[in-house]
């Protein structure tokens, strides 16, 4: 059972992030309470990471401010991208560097265990002596899951997690967080993958280095809102009771229009017939 | 016959240790080789070699000044080294050049400073060349005890703090996030490796030092996917380079350190050439090696 705080654990306030190329963020607020399970989307440079690396520390506020509840412990899990998969080091050494506070290498019998459970939750059982390289792309993504759960976080930071990874990959990590907010984790997590992974999510963050809409996804993955967050026309259409987003070369083949005609006037990507309407003219 | 022969090239093979300053030689290599195996998986995971490099070139400048002025070695060296330390991290940290240009640019500086003096003050050439190419005439058993605290000293760092050096080498970033002082890990990393560098350069020499920060890492990141065996097995490369580089040197009358990185290249090729293409991938992944 998810059960929501009032209370906001994270606190961004008015904040800008800036680099030297200028600013990445400004004036964003965004308030995560505990248990929620908030997705932050937008297009490459709109800040996403950099949201997170100032939650997390990382680069600081140039103006505004972030707030990490007293106590709130942070689990932060990094673009796969950015792992270096040659390093020498077993799944269970992954694991135990986060548990800094016993200096010895080896892991205590009760840190073993811990981490049998954990690996076992995540299907990731018999795993603990392979080498990172030698697991798939899905192991590989849950292992840095898995990483930051071992730190025993209040709140779980996850950047791009299906950044690269295959179709059942996107699945599994899907279905695999939607587990741990079921269990009550709170999750928050960037991503590019508006129909694979956001519309899946209860509330969405649509961030071009400020905050376009702050909602669950029909009230966020709507045509205005997505061609202002990425600066293009977006079409969004209804599947199953999800919003399905288009591009607009998609939206104006006659496949879409086909299915499109079908769906209540209000959400045919009417634009895209404006314009092809009058590109014929 | 065979007898006589085999004990003839036993007493060859043992020729050496009758004297004195071979025996203090070759402990002090065989210490400095375990040391810089250790260190060097530090130094190749991060791709550090170049720091490596840069700072044994850099040590030497302070080794010609305090020849010079009969400065004592340790202190003038040190002193130097860390200056060069602290440039090359301001230089890089102000964002003025890209760190390996800032310490292309603070350690030939430094070394040509050495070259200079050494031209200019002649008396003092013998020990610089000794600091150069390393001299087993002049280790001395303060030399020894001296590898050998600074081995301790960095053993026990590593090994009491082994998760957070793992945790800041693997992913500083995340390390960070989770607490960790990234910055001060990587300061006493820096110290551990002048220190080692200033230790044994007497015996190996500031030129050829930084091969054997690399290459005994190197060879065990072939043999191995894990890092705490990698932290096992390249020291012993490292050890064992140096006692037979050692001895070899004495029979061919060759350089002891340059005989010793030839043993560790040796070992590397040999190694590179019966592993497998996956441990030929380990290697070619390493950073600036």
């Amino acid at each position: 059972m998810i059960i929501i705080d009032t209370e906001p654990i994270i606190r961004c306030d008015a904040l800008s992030v800036a680099y030297d190329t200028g600013y990445a963020l400004e004036n964003v607020t965004v308030h995560v309470r505990r248990g929620e399970f908030v997705g932050i989307v937008g297009p490459s440079g709109s800040g996403k990471t950099s949201l997170l690396r100032a939650i997390t520390g990382a680069v600081p506020a140039a103006r505004g401010s972030v707030e990490v509840g007293p106590g709130i412990r942070i689990g932060y899990v990094p673009q796969v991208e950015s792992v270096d998969w040659n390093f020498p080091i077993t799944v269970a050494e992954v694991l135990t560097m986060t548990r800094t506070r016993r200096r010895w290498p080896s892991a205590t019998r009760a840190e073993s265990e811990e981490m049998s459970h954990i690996l076992g939750g995540l299907g990731l059982e018999g795993l603990g002596h392979r080498h990172i390289r030698e697991l798939s792309g899905g192991q590989q993504q849950r292992v840095f899951i898995a990483r930051a759960m071992f730190g025993r976080p209040d709140v779980l930071l996850l950047d791009e997690p299906t950044s690269g990874v295959d179709v059942r990959t996107r699945h599994e990590v899907l279905h695999l967080l939607h587990d741990l907010h079921h269990r009550g984790a709170t999750i928050v997590l960037t991503t590019h993958d508006l129909n694979g992974l956001a519309s899946h999510l209860p509330r969405l963050v649509c961030l071009n280095r400020e905050v376009i809409a702050d909602g669950p996804p029909r009230e966020t993955l709507i045509p205005e809102v997505l061609e202002r967050t990425y600066g293009a026309p977006l079409h969004v259409l209804e599947h199953g009771g999800m919003p399905i987003v288009l591009d607009h070369d998609y939206a104006t083949n006659d496949l879409v229009r086909g299915v499109s005609h079908r769906l209540p006037v209000a959400q045919r990507p009417t634009r895209s017939r404006e314009r092809d309407g009058g590109d014929r003219q | 016959m065979i007898t006589s022969l085999a004990s003839s090239l036993a007493l060859d093979v043992l020729a050496p240790y009758e004297f004195g300053f071979f025996n203090r030689g070759l402990v002090a290599a065989t210490l400095a080789g375990g040391l810089c195996g250790v260190l060097g998986v530090y130094v190749v995971l991060r791709g550090m070699s170049y720091i490596g490099h840069g700072l044994s070139h850099a040590v030497f400048g302070g080794a010609a000044a305090s020849a010079v002025m009969s400065v004592n070695f340790f202190v003038g060296a040190g002193l130097w080294g860390v200056i060069s330390g602290v440039l090359i991290g301001r230089i890089s940290r102000r964002k003025i050049l890209g760190a390996d240009a800032a310490i292309g640019i603070v350690t030939t500086a430094s070394f040509a400073g050495g070259i200079a003096l050494l031209n200019r003050y002649g008396q003092a050439r013998k020990s610089i060349e000794a600091v150069l190419f390393g001299s087993v005439l002049g280790v001395s058993w303060g030399d020894v005890i001296a590898i050998l605290a600074v081995g301790l000293a960095v053993c026990a760092v590593l090994l009491f703090a082994y998760r957070a050096f793992l945790f800041s080498t693997f992913d500083p970033e995340v390390a960070r996030v989770s607490g960790e002082r990234v910055s001060l890990i990587e300061v006493v990393l820096m110290v551990m490796l002048s220190g080692t560098i200033l230790v044994t350069m007497r015996v190996i020499g500031t030129l050829l030092i930084s091969a054997l920060l690399v290459i005994p890492a190197a060879t065990a990141r072939m043999t191995t996917n894990s890092f705490s065996r990698m932290l096992v097995i390249s020291p012993v490369l490292g050890a064992a380079s140096c006692f037979v580089g050692m001895n070899l040197s004495y029979h061919l009358d060759t350089s002891a350190g340059a005989t010793i990185i030839l043993v560790a290249a040796a070992a590397f090729t040999a190694m590179y050439l019966l592993a497998g293409r996956r441990a030929r991938v380990r290697v070619a992944s390493l950073h600036h090696v």
